[in-house]
Protein backbone atom coordinates (compact mmCIF):
# COMPACT_ATOMS: atom_id res chain seq x y z
CA UNK A 1 0.00 0.00 0.00
CA UNK A 2 2.76 2.60 1.22
CA UNK A 3 5.03 1.48 -1.77
CA UNK A 4 2.29 1.78 -4.25
CA UNK A 5 1.68 5.17 -2.81
CA UNK A 6 5.11 5.97 -3.04
CA UNK A 7 5.77 5.27 -7.05
CA UNK A 8 2.64 7.22 -7.89
CA UNK A 9 3.94 9.98 -6.04
CA UNK A 10 7.17 9.52 -7.44
CA UNK A 11 6.40 9.46 -10.82
CA UNK A 12 3.95 12.49 -10.48
CA UNK A 13 6.98 14.61 -8.78
CA UNK A 14 9.32 13.76 -11.45
CA UNK A 15 6.93 14.40 -14.28
CA UNK A 16 5.65 17.95 -12.77
CA UNK A 17 9.03 18.38 -12.25
CA UNK A 18 10.07 18.07 -15.91
CA UNK A 19 7.00 20.12 -17.18
CA UNK A 20 8.16 22.86 -14.62
CA UNK A 21 11.76 23.16 -16.04
CA UNK A 22 10.92 21.86 -19.93
CA UNK A 23 6.93 24.31 -20.55
CA UNK A 24 7.25 27.57 -22.63
CA UNK A 25 4.37 28.93 -20.97
CA UNK A 26 4.85 30.28 -17.33
CA UNK A 27 1.69 29.74 -16.10
CA UNK A 28 1.85 25.62 -17.18
CA UNK A 29 5.51 25.77 -15.33
CA UNK A 30 3.82 27.73 -12.27
CA UNK A 31 0.88 25.09 -12.20
CA UNK A 32 2.98 21.94 -12.48
CA UNK A 33 4.73 23.10 -9.70
CA UNK A 34 2.08 23.50 -7.68
CA UNK A 35 1.18 19.74 -8.27
CA UNK A 36 5.04 19.23 -7.26
CA UNK A 37 4.65 20.32 -4.15
CA UNK A 38 1.39 18.39 -3.46
CA UNK A 39 3.05 15.46 -4.25
CA UNK A 40 5.82 16.44 -1.87
CA UNK A 41 3.47 17.03 0.81
CA UNK A 42 2.25 13.51 0.17
CA UNK A 43 5.65 11.92 0.89
CA UNK A 44 5.49 13.63 3.82
CA UNK A 45 2.84 11.77 4.82
CA UNK A 46 4.20 9.14 4.03
CA UNK A 47 7.24 10.53 5.99
CA UNK A 48 5.33 10.84 9.46
CA UNK A 49 5.34 14.48 8.78
CA UNK A 50 1.68 15.15 9.46
CA UNK A 51 2.30 18.87 10.19
CA UNK A 52 4.71 19.84 7.27
CA UNK A 53 2.54 18.00 5.46
CA UNK A 54 -0.05 20.49 5.84
CA UNK A 55 2.22 23.35 6.05
CA UNK A 56 3.78 22.39 2.94
CA UNK A 57 0.34 22.94 1.41
CA UNK A 58 -0.85 25.48 2.94
CA UNK A 59 2.47 27.92 2.73
CA UNK A 60 3.66 26.60 -0.32
CA UNK A 61 1.04 25.07 -2.63
CA UNK A 62 -1.39 28.17 -1.49
CA UNK A 63 0.91 31.63 -0.56
CA UNK A 64 3.84 31.28 -2.87
CA UNK A 65 1.93 29.77 -5.65
CA UNK A 66 -0.20 32.41 -5.44
CA UNK A 67 2.18 35.33 -5.34
CA UNK A 68 4.30 33.64 -8.57
CA UNK A 69 0.83 33.47 -10.00
CA UNK A 70 -0.04 36.90 -9.38
CA UNK A 71 3.12 38.22 -10.14
CA UNK A 72 2.91 36.25 -13.42
CA UNK A 73 -0.53 38.07 -14.21
CA UNK A 74 0.72 41.32 -13.56
CA UNK A 75 3.60 40.94 -15.66
CA UNK A 76 2.96 40.09 -19.06
CA UNK A 77 2.83 36.27 -19.62
CA UNK A 78 3.83 35.99 -23.19
CA UNK A 79 7.00 37.96 -21.99
CA UNK A 80 8.59 35.33 -20.58
CA UNK A 81 7.01 32.74 -23.37
CA UNK A 82 8.71 34.63 -25.65
CA UNK A 83 11.87 34.58 -24.23
CA UNK A 84 14.39 32.37 -26.00
CA UNK A 85 16.09 29.68 -24.04
CA UNK A 86 20.12 29.85 -23.11
CA UNK A 87 22.98 29.93 -25.82
CA UNK A 88 24.02 26.23 -27.42
CA UNK A 89 26.62 25.46 -25.52
CA UNK A 90 24.27 26.01 -21.98
CA UNK A 91 21.50 24.36 -23.68
CA UNK A 92 23.55 20.94 -24.25
CA UNK A 93 26.15 20.84 -21.21
CA UNK A 94 23.51 22.32 -18.66
CA UNK A 95 21.27 18.67 -18.98
CA UNK A 96 24.17 16.80 -19.49
CA UNK A 97 25.85 18.15 -15.88
CA UNK A 98 22.61 17.84 -14.38
CA UNK A 99 22.32 14.17 -15.65
CA UNK A 100 25.75 13.33 -14.38
CA UNK A 101 25.46 15.12 -11.14
CA UNK A 102 21.81 13.02 -10.39
CA UNK A 103 23.80 9.77 -11.65
CA UNK A 104 26.83 10.34 -9.35
CA UNK A 105 25.08 11.41 -6.15
CA UNK A 106 22.24 9.09 -6.61
CA UNK A 107 24.59 6.08 -7.36
CA UNK A 108 26.36 7.02 -4.12
CA UNK A 109 23.51 7.40 -1.93
CA UNK A 110 22.32 4.16 -3.34
CA UNK A 111 25.40 2.78 -2.04
CA UNK A 112 25.80 4.30 1.16
CA UNK A 113 22.21 3.60 2.30
CA UNK A 114 23.11 0.23 1.88
CA UNK A 115 19.91 -1.95 3.40
CA UNK A 116 18.98 1.12 5.77
CA UNK A 117 15.54 1.05 7.04
CA UNK A 118 12.94 2.58 8.43
CA UNK A 119 12.80 2.32 12.18
CA UNK A 120 9.78 2.15 13.94
CA UNK A 121 8.20 5.83 14.19
CA UNK A 122 7.95 7.09 18.08
CA UNK A 123 4.16 7.63 19.12
CA UNK A 124 3.12 11.20 18.26
CA UNK A 125 6.49 11.32 15.68
CA UNK A 126 6.20 15.05 13.54
CA UNK A 127 2.75 15.70 15.23
CA UNK A 128 2.42 19.54 16.17
CA UNK A 129 2.89 18.24 19.73
CA UNK A 130 6.25 17.07 18.87
CA UNK A 131 7.20 19.95 16.90
CA UNK A 132 6.22 22.84 18.75
CA UNK A 133 7.93 21.29 22.37
CA UNK A 134 11.31 20.97 20.34
CA UNK A 135 10.41 24.95 18.35
CA UNK A 136 9.84 26.44 21.86
CA UNK A 137 12.47 24.63 23.47
CA UNK A 138 16.06 24.14 22.05
CA UNK A 139 15.13 26.44 18.69
CA UNK A 140 13.73 29.69 20.47
CA UNK A 141 16.03 31.68 19.31
CA UNK A 142 15.87 30.19 15.21
CA UNK A 143 12.73 31.05 16.02
CA UNK A 144 12.53 34.71 16.74
CA UNK A 145 15.05 34.93 14.70
CA UNK A 146 13.18 33.83 11.52
CA UNK A 147 10.46 35.86 12.37
CA UNK A 148 12.59 38.37 12.02
CA UNK A 149 13.76 37.65 8.76
CA UNK A 150 10.04 37.57 7.65
CA UNK A 151 9.94 41.10 8.62
CA UNK A 152 12.52 42.20 6.93
CA UNK A 153 11.62 40.25 3.91
CA UNK A 154 8.28 41.74 4.14
CA UNK A 155 9.58 45.38 4.01
CA UNK A 156 12.11 44.62 1.76
CA UNK A 157 9.85 43.42 -0.68
CA UNK A 158 7.37 46.73 -0.26
CA UNK A 159 10.55 48.68 -0.34
CA UNK A 160 12.16 47.02 -4.02
CA UNK A 161 8.06 46.58 -5.77
CA UNK A 162 7.14 49.60 -5.16
CA UNK A 163 7.42 52.62 -7.79
CA UNK A 164 7.87 55.73 -5.51
CA UNK A 165 7.95 55.72 -1.67
CA UNK B 1 7.44 0.52 3.89
CA UNK B 2 9.75 1.65 1.54
CA UNK B 3 13.66 1.95 2.27
CA UNK B 4 14.63 5.50 2.84
CA UNK B 5 17.35 5.31 -0.25
CA UNK B 6 14.14 5.26 -2.42
CA UNK B 7 13.11 8.70 -0.86
CA UNK B 8 17.05 10.14 -0.90
CA UNK B 9 17.02 9.02 -5.00
CA UNK B 10 13.93 10.97 -6.04
CA UNK B 11 15.44 13.74 -3.86
CA UNK B 12 18.72 13.66 -5.84
CA UNK B 13 16.15 13.95 -8.88
CA UNK B 14 14.05 16.76 -8.24
CA UNK B 15 17.18 18.62 -7.09
CA UNK B 16 18.87 17.60 -10.92
CA UNK B 17 15.59 18.84 -12.51
CA UNK B 18 15.88 22.35 -10.56
CA UNK B 19 19.55 22.48 -11.52
CA UNK B 20 18.78 22.34 -15.22
CA UNK B 21 15.69 24.57 -14.79
CA UNK B 22 18.09 27.39 -13.14
CA UNK B 23 20.51 26.41 -16.50
CA UNK B 24 17.88 26.14 -19.31
CA UNK B 25 15.99 28.68 -18.44
CA UNK B 26 16.34 32.63 -19.22
CA UNK B 27 12.76 33.99 -17.52
CA UNK B 28 13.48 35.19 -13.94
CA UNK B 29 10.23 33.86 -12.96
CA UNK B 30 10.82 30.42 -14.10
CA UNK B 31 14.16 30.25 -12.48
CA UNK B 32 12.85 31.13 -9.14
CA UNK B 33 10.69 28.28 -9.96
CA UNK B 34 13.48 26.29 -10.44
CA UNK B 35 14.79 27.19 -7.17
CA UNK B 36 11.45 26.26 -5.29
CA UNK B 37 12.14 22.64 -6.85
CA UNK B 38 15.84 22.62 -5.81
CA UNK B 39 14.50 23.48 -2.06
CA UNK B 40 11.61 21.03 -2.07
CA UNK B 41 14.51 18.28 -3.05
CA UNK B 42 16.54 19.64 -0.12
CA UNK B 43 13.45 19.05 2.06
CA UNK B 44 12.30 15.74 1.00
CA UNK B 45 15.75 14.43 2.31
CA UNK B 46 15.63 16.31 5.51
CA UNK B 47 12.27 14.73 6.04
CA UNK B 48 13.46 11.49 5.04
CA UNK B 49 16.79 11.62 7.34
CA UNK B 50 14.67 12.87 10.23
CA UNK B 51 12.29 9.73 9.60
CA UNK B 52 15.27 7.66 9.60
CA UNK B 53 17.19 8.45 12.94
CA UNK B 54 13.83 9.17 14.52
CA UNK B 55 14.95 12.93 15.04
CA UNK B 56 12.39 15.87 15.61
CA UNK B 57 15.25 18.25 14.29
CA UNK B 58 15.13 17.70 10.63
CA UNK B 59 11.82 18.41 10.59
CA UNK B 60 12.30 21.62 12.64
CA UNK B 61 15.13 22.47 9.48
CA UNK B 62 12.33 21.81 7.09
CA UNK B 63 9.72 24.33 9.20
CA UNK B 64 12.74 26.80 8.94
CA UNK B 65 13.21 25.84 5.27
CA UNK B 66 9.48 26.95 4.37
CA UNK B 67 9.60 30.02 6.09
CA UNK B 68 13.01 30.80 4.08
CA UNK B 69 11.75 30.20 0.89
CA UNK B 70 8.66 31.95 1.37
CA UNK B 71 10.78 35.80 2.56
CA UNK B 72 12.61 34.48 -0.87
CA UNK B 73 9.58 34.46 -3.17
CA UNK B 74 8.60 37.75 -1.81
CA UNK B 75 11.71 39.37 -1.61
CA UNK B 76 12.97 37.51 -5.36
CA UNK B 77 9.33 38.20 -7.20
CA UNK B 78 9.98 42.13 -6.36
CA UNK B 79 13.04 42.01 -7.46
CA UNK B 80 11.45 40.91 -10.77
CA UNK B 81 8.61 43.25 -10.49
CA UNK B 82 11.21 46.25 -10.30
CA UNK B 83 13.57 44.64 -13.38
CA UNK B 84 10.29 44.57 -15.54
CA UNK B 85 9.43 48.26 -14.63
CA UNK B 86 13.40 48.89 -15.88
CA UNK B 87 13.39 46.59 -18.93
CA UNK B 88 10.00 45.62 -19.43
CA UNK B 89 11.59 42.34 -19.61
CA UNK B 90 12.18 39.12 -17.18
CA UNK B 91 15.25 37.88 -18.92
CA UNK B 92 18.21 37.85 -16.84
CA UNK B 93 20.51 38.22 -19.41
CA UNK B 94 19.76 41.79 -20.39
CA UNK B 95 20.84 42.50 -16.74
CA UNK B 96 24.48 42.69 -17.51
CA UNK B 97 25.40 45.84 -16.03
CA UNK B 98 27.67 44.63 -13.58
CA UNK B 99 29.03 41.86 -15.58
CA UNK B 100 32.59 41.36 -15.81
Amino acid sequence: MQAAAFFILAFMAVLSGLVVISHRSAVISALALAFNLISIAGFFFLLDAQFLAFVQVIVYAGAIMVLILFVLMLLNVDEERRIERSGPVQKTLGPIMAAAFAAIVGWNVWNASGDATFPEATAGFGTVRALGLELFDRFYYPFEAISLLLVVAMVGAVLLAKRRL
Amino acid sequence: MVDPQYFLVVSTVLFALGVTGVLLRRGAISMLMSIELMLNAANLAFITFARQFDQVEGQIYVFFIITLAAAEAAVGLAIVIALFRLRSSTDVDTVNLLKW
